[in-house]
């Protein structure tokens, strides 16, 4: 009962952990291009602003899907914070992004249409490596189980540096950071206008903006996982990846999607999950 | 619910996106408009962002000579826009068909298409008076919310017997 309550506890607070660390990387992307940039608070602004938006719809599909979206990531973030199975995370976390990609095949934009299917070339580029990840977790901890993880001695990055790193291509697919923000771009970048979110527009635009967030703070949970020995551990992996992967937003250019698909997951990706998983198997 | 409210109203003040729209300038307007964007000008600490995506922008900004082609282009980009919305003719062939006023194919001024809010004159106007021209637009937006006086409504020198499109070439 009282972990329900916490993990519920959790869930509140995540979109405000979410939209703080999206306004940090908004600023830090700013100053690495030399500008002021906006102020920490503004995808909070810009939430609020979109929730108070005249709706405006081009079919029921599109709400249905902006729902699910967030239902699917708000409950993934549930499972993680009640400790449950990784397995059935994973699950949940697909149903979003696959009716993320319904919502945007269902309406005519051509914009909308070619950024649904980028968006299924992304989800086989990450799910592959994500699945890999949490088989390295079963090795490690004999079961899928995020509860057990807290029972080992020493921090899983040192059993498995190389599936820490795979999870952090993993992590800048998921996010859409360049160089594989090739379905929807952020914060002003356009790609295919904006890819798979171009028919969402004001209140529904931002419940996939709170998705977004619950998902930053889901996936930089995994991260922190890797060192659940010390709460100051936690935090160092967790800022050192959130500032990596917006020192690679800004320094790469967007990849095709052949280049992603085939030599950056496949080969990068999967290699090194696949290297450090034989490893473990050995060890 | 009333503090929801007025989070919503001073979040709409805090994060305008905008929106480009070229209606065929010679595209002076168009490099100072994206010159706002510039580390330089860095117009994002108001925030706004360049959507590019009309259900996403709040504010609609119009440059060069509107014509009877582009006009329905104008209209329905408006049109997708989701209120409440403002927006910004800048330039002088925007504001009133500039050295183009007058000719058979050109309309005189966005403002006889759509409702402009805000005029930025200039040929093309400075960075720094299409930044003021988005933050005007913002107190058009508070007034309409009715958190401010209505502005008065800013019509150019010799519009007043502009407001009417002039008839397409072949249309009698």
């Amino acid at each position: 009962m009282l972990s329900i309550l916490g993990a519920l506890g959790g869930l509140i607070l995540a979109p405000f952990a979410g939209g703080l660390l999206s306004g940090v990387d908004r600023r830090l992307t700013a100053r690495l291009q030399s500008r002021a940039g906006p102020p920490l608070l503004q995808p909070f602004y810009d939430v609020l602003k979109l929730f108070g938006k005249e709706p405006k719809v081009t079919n029921a599909w599109l709400v249905f899907s902006a729902y699910v979206y967030l239902i699917a990531s708000a409950f993934s973030l549930f499972i993680f914070f009640m400790g449950g199975d990784l397995l059935l995370l994973f699950f949940v976390l697909t149903i979003g992004a696959v009716f993320q990609v319904v919502g945007a095949i269902c309406v005519p934009s051509p914009y909308s249409q070619v950024g649904a299917q980028r968006e299924l070339l992304l989800m086989l580029a990450y799910e592959p490596i994500l699945i890999l990840v949490f088989v390295g977790f079963a090795m490690c901890t004999g079961s899928f189980m995020i509860s057990d993880v807290f029972r080992l001695d020493s921090p899983l990055l040192l059993k498995m540096p190389l599936l820490f790193l795979a999870l952090g291509y993993a992590l800048t697919i998921k996010l859409r950071k360049s160089p594989f923000d090739i379905s929807a771009g952020h914060h002003g970048h356009q790609e295919l206008v904006r890819g798979v979110q171009t028919e969402y527009s004001g209140p529904y635009l931002a419940l996939i903006e709170i998705g977004h967030w619950l998902d930053l703070v889901l996936i930089l949970g995994l991260c922190a996982l890797f060192w659940h020995t010390s709460g100051i551990g936690m935090c160092i992996l967790v800022a050192a990846s959130l500032f990596t992967e917006i020192l690679i937003d800004n320094i790469t250019a967007r990849l095709t999607w052949q280049w992603m698909v085939q030599k950056q997951s496949l080969l990068a990706g999967m290699g090194f999950a696949l290297v450090n998983l034989l490893w473990l198997y050995v060890a | 619910m009333r503090f929801v409210e007025s989070m919503i109203k001073k979040s709409r003040l805090m994060s305008p996106w905008m929106i480009h729209f070229d209606c065929g300038s010679c595209n002076g307007c168009d490099i100072e408009v994206l010159a706002c964007l510039t580390p330089l000008y860095d117009v994002e600490r108001f925030g706004v962002v360049n959507t590019g995506n009309p259900k996403h922008a709040d504010v609609l900004l119009v440059t060069g000579t509107v014509n009877h082609r582009n006009r329905h282009v104008l209209k329905q980009l408006y049109e997708q826009m989701p209120g409440p919305k403002a927006v910004v003719s800048i330039g002088a062939c925007n504001l009133s068909g500039g050295v183009f006023k007058d000719s058979y194919n050109v309309l005189n001024g966005a403002h006889t298409v759509i409702p402009v809010d805000v005029f930025v004159p200039g040929c093309p106007p400075k960075p720094e008076a299409i930044i003021d021209g988005v933050i005007t637009a913002l107190g058009v937006l508070k007034a309409k919310m009715g958190m401010g006086p209505a502005p008065e409504p800013a019509l150019m020198p010799g519009d007043a017997d502009a407001a009417k499109p002039a008839a397409a070439f072949g249309e009698s």
